[in-house]
């Protein structure tokens, strides 16, 4: 399609005033749509917050009234731990950091002037809207919201005399299943755009990190999650119209629905983790003045991660009756697959040895997401293999552990994500005081929280617990004690989310205006006006060369952006 | 108004088929998802094979015949576009949609006789994936008669003509599934 290229221009775009409802909810412009989904990813989150807020309260001061809850019941209990779970994963980390960073990254750092299938890309929005409506509405109908847990394990979620939510249950699956269509769309419309919208010139090997990472992981999504969905229509059926597929009693099998959604739900793990690790390999780069160590490993890496992540799924049914010989071959896999994850992570430290640092605000979010990463990621190695998962199953080790892989995924990364393109996003530079302020408490605060779980979860604490106090080797002395530390923690952390909100806000009001490339960084996305308008580019941006070339000899400046001739 | 990354075409394949291709990549999956659930229920359930003997073979190779017969009229109407007859392509399509259409009144005939006979959904294992699994497959059929029938309005006009290949590419995937659960749902006895 060369002619294509050279007669490219852009139509009249117009100024003409568009209507609220036009430009707000029914915009087609891929940067409109990531802050759609960006703002109900973040209210979604502080739900989710308010779900854990509520439920450690409990677990604190049992029964005691809980401050803008009341008290908690055990139906209450088992619906807040299930829709913090669903909500966090579901609601959160997907919107934030595929569906919005995606929309806006894809088509600023290809050079292109939006996604190749615009009206698709609302559609997606719009069925994510409606996914999140009925999921919030679940908790309004009789019996209140689904309470078996985010994994829905039958029996408990497929009987109604089991889960006491006979409409929450099935409204749940509908709203996953909604949620899902939604990223499918958009995972088709990144997929498709970054193969075939590329700026003129952009090989494979120049296209940045995070929109490679974006890109696999949303391939990722489209190839696990076919079987949940299958899963989740046999779980409808089974809850509303008498089949049997997961229960004996009728022939079927409940570990059936376990394979079905760990199937899923382990690749879905480094679904959320690429883009997270892909937003911190620009970061690193931009702020060590370094080339990113070994380009080509890292993809390579992310491949191999991907395929491995769908060998590892039964590690999660080590306890729940598999053939042992098999247990072997997960636990196998399971520990190969830290292998490229370790390496990614040696060659982010490559990349920043030697360099230039900076420690601003997204740098030391970057940083932060390497070292409470590998927490995540060793404390992993106890539960891959078989032997000692035994032990842990199902206990706060385990929470603890997927907290650090998630909380750095999820809040990290996306926080590591919105400081260093909010001058993007908004023509203004963020405060960097108050930004530092906010990353310290937060960070101080998460580890007050998880620590103690690993120990609680050590000495034997289980999950899915309402009251300890009904467990007397449980309930007294410092295991309460670390109990009220992490509950304590987390007020000191959501209350330190206030200064973030006020960040944006004072800097939306007073900040210095941030001019089109404040980092001096190399990627496309810098060459357009801070903020971009409709149709990103003033002209088009070719591409010459790889996005990290930073500090290189020949140059007096130490970036070398890409859209520049040589 | 399309944007300027809709024209471009960096991988060599227009943006379009890329898209379906990539949209039956992730259909693959689910359908994969349900099959497999019920090949490991058939390997580990013999008498299921005693519950398949109630499906009809010759009803259910008559709508082989016809699913793949209007796949040939799908064909047939990608040729025509290919060619700039908008006008023989769309009729072309509506023979494939009277395809959709016949299929599913044979279907629907098929469900209303082993309901009547008391094989329901939830009968037992092997009558819910049959359900399900033909029922999930039915449900694309219908999607694609509806795709079809905007994508032929649009050909009578001569407008949108690569969009026949495309929905041409999804009706022969809906076959593809079809010829997939034929010998699984009722050839396995």
């Amino acid at each position: 399609m060369a002619t294509a290229e050279v007669t490219e221009h852009h139509d009249d775009h117009g100024h003409h005033d568009e209507g609220f409802v036009k430009k707000y909810l029914w915009s087609t412009d891929h940067k409109m749509i990531c802050f759609q989904y960006m703002f109900t990813g973040i209210a979604m989150g502080l739900l989710g917050g308010f779900m854990a807020y509520a439920f450690r309260m409990q677990l604190a001061f049992p029964g005691a009234s809980v401050p803008g809850w009341g008290v908690v019941t055990p139906a209450d209990y088992n619906s807040l731990v299930t829709n913090h779970g669903t909500i966090m994963i579901f609601w959160v980390a997907m919107p934030v950091l595929i569906a919005a960073f995606g929309n806006y990254l894809i088509p600023l750092m290809t050079g292109c002037d939006d996604m190749v299938f615009p009206k698709v890309n609302r559609l997606s929005f719009q069925i994510f809207l409606l996914s999140a409506i009925v999921l919030l509405a679940s908790f309004f109908v009789e019996g209140g919201g689904f309470g078996g847990a985010w994994t829905a394990y039958p029996p408990l979620s497929s009987k109604p005399e089991y889960s006491l939510t006979p409409l929450g249950s099935s409204l749940w699956l509908v709203a996953v299943g909604l949620e899902f269509i939604a990223f499918l769309l958009g995972g088709i419309n990144f997929v498709t755009t970054t193969m075939n919208a590329r700026a003129k010139g952009m090989r494979l090997y120049d296209i940045p990190i995070v929109v490679w990472f974006i890109v696999i992981a949303s391939i990722l999504f489209m190839a696990s999650v076919g079987p949940l969905v299958a899963g989740a229509i046999m779980l409808l059926f089974d809850q509303n119209l008498g089949t049997g597929f997961f229960d004996p009693d009728k022939g079927g099998d409940p570990v059936l629905w376990q394979h079905l959604f760990w199937f899923f739900g382990h690749p879905e793990v480094y679904v959320v983790l690429l883009p997270a690790i892909g937003i911190t390999a620009e970061i690193i780069t931009t702020f060590a003045r370094k080339k990113l160590f070994a380009y080509k490993t890292v993809l390579n890496t992310a491949i191999a991660t991907g395929v491995l992540s769908f060998t590892v799924w039964a590690h999660h049914q080590f306890v729940a009756g598999i053939d042992p010989r098999m247990a072997n071959v997960f636990t196998i896999s399971t520990l190969l697959i830290s292998v490229p994850v370790a390496e990614m992570i040696f060659v982010y430290i490559a990349t920043l040895y030697g360099g230039k640092i900076t420690l601003n605000t997204p740098m030391l979010w970057a940083l932060s997401f390497i070292f409470e990463f590998m927490i995540g990621g060793v404390t992993g190695i106890f539960l891959g293999a078989s032997g000692s998962d035994i032990y842990f199953h199902d206990t706060y080790f385990v929470l603890a552990h997927f907290h650090y892989t998630f909380f750095p995924i999820a809040i990290i990364g996306s926080f590591a994500g919105i400081t260093y393109w909010f001058p993007k996003m908004t023509g203004k530079m963020m405060n960097d005081t108050l930004g530092k302020l906010h990353f310290w408490i937060t960070i101080i605060t998460f580890n007050l929280i998880f620590i103690p779980l690993f120990v609680l979860g050590a000495a034997g604490q289980h999950r899915r617990i309402y009251n300890y106090e009904h467990f007397p080797d449980l309930a007294g002395g410092w295991m309460q004690d670390l109990r009220v530390l992490a509950t304590v923690a987390l007020l000191v952390m959501l209350a330190a989310q206030v200064i973030f909100f006020f960040n944006v806000f004072i800097s939306l009001r007073n900040g210095k205006k941030a001019g089109n490339n404040p980092w001096k960084a190399n990627s496309l996305e810098w060459v357009a006006p801070s903020p971009p308008g409709h149709g990103n580019f003033a002209e088009l941006p070719n591409c010459y060369r790889g996005p990290y070339e930073y500090s290189h000899p020949d140059r007096e400046d130490d970036y070398w952006p890409q859209n520049e001739p040589a | 108004m399309r944007p300027i990354a809709n024209t471009r075409s960096a991988a060599g394949i227009p943006t379009g088929r890329l898209a379906v291709w990539w949209v039956l990549a992730s259909e693959i999956v689910i359908f994969g998802g349900i099959l497999a659930s019920y090949i490991m229920n058939r390997l580990s359930h013999d008498w299921w094979a005693d519950y398949a003997a109630n499906t009809s073979t010759p009803i259910g190779a008559f709508n082989t015949f016809v699913l793949l017969t209007s796949s040939l009229s799908a064909v047939l109407a990608h040729a025509a576009a290919e060619r700039g007859d908008g006008k023989l392509a769309a009729r072309r399509l509506l023979y494939t949609i009277a395809g959709g259409g016949v299929f599913l009144c044979v279907k629907a005939y098929e469900w209303t006789m082993e309901i009547s006979h008391g094989f329901t959904i939830s009968a037992n294992g092997f009558w819910s994936f049959y359900y399900t699994a033909a029922g999930v497959h039915a449900s694309h059929v219908i999607a694609g008669m509806i795709l079809m029938a905007f994508v032929a309005r649009d050909a009578a006009k001569n407008a949108e003509l690569h969009r026949v290949e495309l929905v041409g590419i999804y009706w022969h995937f809906v076959d593809v599934v079809w010829i997939f659960l034929f010998p699984l749902l009722y050839i396995a006895k």
